[in-house]
């Protein structure tokens, strides 16, 4: 049988760009009964008003609830009675949706797709049910170490920068949110113009463009208020370093997060600081951190690090859940391995390592249709082109244990690091 | 989709199960014991899923570390879990590195060292991993839970194990389990992927001969039947919100009743998956309780579940509630609705649904090679692998009459457990 699941490249996906703007991206697997579709467009969080903190993700709860021709029963079961799904979110810059069908619903979705982004109604009864939702949502987080203490850590590194506020809002700013705000931030933003979205499965690409032009090519582009990227503040590192601590009585364990700002995903340290990162807390079991954590001190079943880089810049943080009394002894072991991070050029074998790791997942990454989905719309947002999964391996083997030492040094100062708790100290504090 | 397989036995009776898929140059290799927490016994708890912790520590081949760090190196992903009724470790590789997790889980299958110091500095970390746990309203719910919904069977117990127990259990008393359980008579490795099935078994006979057959645990373990009347399990702990959970015993993943249950299920609370990988899912708002619990706003959110178990389990509606209502109010209109569909008020088109989604779940859940490898094993730790072929058409056999039936039989409201999370009196309504 034909492997079918060949990198994808320019000649196999079709990128195309209807008259509004919309940008198409699809690619076909035959051998998938069913299809994902997934896109964005421009917005998000990072527009919500100081006193409406919040309103990017309830306006993305309340789309679903009601259009001009379709209600929220008859969205639902024109979803559910197919086996499909259909959900929309927002991050700092856009608005996200994401679905998926077997593929003879396709049809179906796309225009429920089209009229829940051009038409919806916002009906009262259901904003009030979102507000509670939201709210309890809120409550159950305040509850949550590991999300509290992630929380914490973003406001102390960010501060007054956009990245610091939090995405769903406050309980106060939740409470505050009007119809009449839904209605206006709608009408501001969701346009066609910059819109992308991405079909992969069992659908043949025009197939999908055509249904793409039926649904799509009458909602016509108009003014749109969206400010550009340079506009905003780039992340800038804390002055000096801080400690943050959340405490949330009876809690068994303690959640940590420590580290400091990343790069943005243009810059040319994405990639050293990605593979560095893998070195530090993800190769393997964790990388270094794991096993100086977790696997010698026997201190957390978790403990590892992330680096999350947005178009601004991002974080870069080591996470571990502790217990308590373990806490200060963690911080030395991880503000240890940092220092050797950022002062030795990782070893040979370490960086030879982390890139057979990244070229070697590359099929498994791509192997389903959420997976293709979801590179599509990143080689569309960062402008990659669309033979970058292609140029791929070259990307990753150009990689140079300098660039990586001199990635960390510029962003982890381990004198100056960001650091917040959250869990019982039980008067340790 | 072909759903063909083979299926043979070595001659140290490992059970082998093949799927060749070649939709992506990827193989995703399984072994599956027939040990779990229901293999336990109180004052051992826990200790399957030690065991499992344990297979990652090393043996003389391959030692502590070195094992994460091939497997990354090649491409791979891997991971283990323990359940109820079995303990999985898969691998999934690109398919020219598929020789490295071949020989590791043939060589941990009986070489695994359980050296004291690892012993010790797991038993650290899986108290972490407890505590964080406890850290979930959900779990100390739950924990309470399964206590008062089984008299004697270990499913009693947390997979995670007593606290108590995990303090006291011993480097002997883990490797002694090892020993009884890890034998290859009482496993069975699942392939899917981008090979040649008779290539692959050429290739795992050899690297699993050298593993010697052992005598394969016989294990008898009496079944609960229905919890004998209504009982009722409440907690307090800090917080704003309040957790409803109701439990029923269920049939067992092998007993017929279970695709009425499972069509239940979807037209009650809506479909549950049970892919462990790549699985897409599907909101409730059309389901039963949608629009009396959620649309009244008398709850947050809502889900059901049922598992496919050796024996019989618990089916679970879990309740997130508004803060204004009292979860008596939620216990009520399940009832309501439960007392429907016991009546046979159930359409045609709801069956219809319900079928829809399973295929639709299946569909999402077959675009990945570790889901496909995943459902050949977890299938045959209670039945056999038929059971996933024939999903589908036994949920398109069931009527409504079944449906009521199975609402009636097990879905009794003098039958069950019902479980309450609530926060301390006196704590604010906001965070």
């Amino acid at each position: 049988m034909r492997n079918i699941q060949s990198i994808p490249g320019s000649d196999d996906i079709l990128r195309t760009v209807l008259p509004n703007q919309i940008v198409l991206l699809a690619r076909e697997n035959s051998l998938s009964p069913s299809v994902v579709i997934s896109g964005y467009l421009p917005g998000g969080s990072v527009l919500d008003p100081v006193d409406r903190s919040g309103l990017a993700i309830f306006l993305s709860l309340a789309l679903m609830r009601g259009t001009e021709t379709n209600s929220f029963e008859q969205i639902f079961r024109k979803l559910e009675d197919n086996g499909a799904s259909l959900g929309f979110n927002a991050g700092f810059h856009s608005f996200s949706f994401a679905g998926q069908s077997l593929a003879e619903d396709l049809p179906t979705m796309l225009d429920l797709l089209s009229d829940i982004l051009r038409s919806p109604i916002f009906p009262e009864n259901h904003l009030t049910q979102i507000r509670d939702q939201i709210l309890t949502t809120l409550a159950i987080r305040s509850q949550d170490t590991a999300e509290m203490a992630s929380i914490a850590f973003d406001q102390a590194l960010f501060g007054s920068h956009p990245y610091g506020r939090d995405k769903l809002g406050t309980p106060e700013s939740v409470q505050s949110v009007t119809r009449s705000d839904l209605i206006r931030h709608h009408a501001q933003y969701f346009k066609p113009q910059g819109m992308v979205i991405s079909i992969v499965g069992g659908i043949e690409p025009e197939k999908a463009a055509d249904l793409v032009r039926k649904y799509f090519t009458d909602w016509e582009a108009g003014p749109q208020a969206i400010p550009n990227l340079p506009d905003f503040p780039k992340v800038t590192k804390p002055e000096k370093g801080s400690a943050t601590h959340i405490e949330i009585p009876e809690k068994s364990q303690l959640d940590l997060v420590i580290g400091s700002i990343a790069p943005e995903r243009k810059s040319p340290q994405y990639q050293p600081a990605r593979l560095g990162n893998c070195i530090l807390g993800e190769f393997g079991m964790m990388g270094r951190i794991g096993r100086v954590v977790r696997d010698e001190n026997g201190l957390a079943y978790y403990a590892g690090s992330d680096v999350n880089c947005l178009p601004l810049g991002g974080s870069w943080e080591i996470s571990a859940g502790i217990n308590p009394e373990n806490l200060d002894r963690t911080i030395d072991l991880i503000r240890s391995e940092i220092r050797k991070f950022v002062s030795t050029p990782v070893e040979p074998n370490e960086l030879s390592d982390v890139q057979s790791y990244y070229l070697g997942r590359m099929p498994l990454q791509l192997e389903s249709n959420t997976g293709i989905a979801n590179e599509l719309l990143s080689i569309e947002r960062y402008q990659l082109g669309l033979d970058y999964l292609r140029q791929y391996s070259d990307i990753i083997r150009a990689v140079t244990r300098e660039q990586i030492l001199e990635t960390a040094a510029t962003y982890l100062d381990p004198d100056r690091l960001t650091l917040a708790t959250a869990g019982t100290l039980r008067g340790k504090a | 989709m072909s759903d063909e397989i083979v299926q043979t036995q070595l001659e140290n009776g490992l059970t082998v199960l093949l799927k060749e898929i070649h939709s992506a140059p990827i193989i995703s290799h399984w072994i599956w014991y027939r040990v779990g927490s229901r293999n336990e016994v109180p004052g051992k708890t826990g200790i399957s899923h030690w065991v499992e912790h344990m297979q990652f520590k090393g043996t003389a081949k391959y030692p502590a570390g070195v094992l994460d760090q091939a497997i990354s190196r090649g491409g791979g992903i891997w991971n283990a879990f323990t359940y109820l009724d079995w303990t999985a470790f898969f691998s999934t590789m690109p398919k020219d590195n598929i020789a490295l997790p071949i020989d590791l889980e043939a060589d941990r299958m009986q070489n695994s060292l359980f050296l004291p110091e690892e012993v010790e500095s797991e038993r650290t970390v899986i108290l972490s991993e407890r505590e964080g746990s406890e850290n979930e309203p959900l779990f100390r719910l739950n924990e309470a839970i399964d206590k008062a919904a089984f008299d004697r069977h270990p499913y009693r117990f947390e997979i995670i194990g007593e606290k108590s127990d995990l303090l006291t259990l011993t480097r002997d008393d883990l490797y002694t389990h090892y020993r009884h359980f890890y034998a290859p008579g009482n496993a069975v490795l699942t392939m899917a992927g981008d090979f040649d099935t008779n290539d692959m078994l050429d290739r795992l006979t050899a690297a699993y001969q050298s593993v010697s057959a052992r005598p394969v645990p016989t294990v008898t373990i009496q079944p609960e039947k229905a919890i004998p009347e209504e009982r009722h399990v409440e907690l307090s702990g800090p917080g704003d919100t309040t957790y409803l959970r109701i439990v029923w015993r269920a049939p067992a993943g092998r007993d017929p009743d279970i695709f009425p249950l499972a069509v239940l299920d979807s037209i009650l609370t809506g479909p549950s998956s049970l892919n462990m990988f790549g699985s897409g899912s599907i909101s409730n708002k059309t389901s039963r309780l949608y629009q009396p619990l959620v649309d009244q706003q008398v709850a947050i959110a809502f889900s059901g579940d049922y598992n496919a178990t050796i024996d019989p389990y618990l089916y679970t509606i879990t309740v997130i509630m508004h803060p204004d209502h009292d979860p008596q109010e939620a216990v009520r209109i399940i009832d309501e609705e439960i007392s429907r569909i016991q009546s046979g008020d159930i359409s045609e088109q709801e069956l219809k649904k319900a079928v829809k989604q399973a295929r639709a779940l299946f569909a999402y859940g077959s675009e990945n090679i570790t889901n496909q490898a995943y459902w050949m094993g977890y299938t045959e730790m209670f039945a056999s692998y038929s059971w996933f072929t024939e999903f589908v058409p036994s949920l398109n056999r069931v009527t409504v009459s079944d449906v009521a039936e199975t609402a009636s039989t097990y879905l009794n409201s003098a039958h069950r457990v019902i479980g309450i999370y609530r926060p301390y009196p006196g704590e604010s309504e906001e965070s």
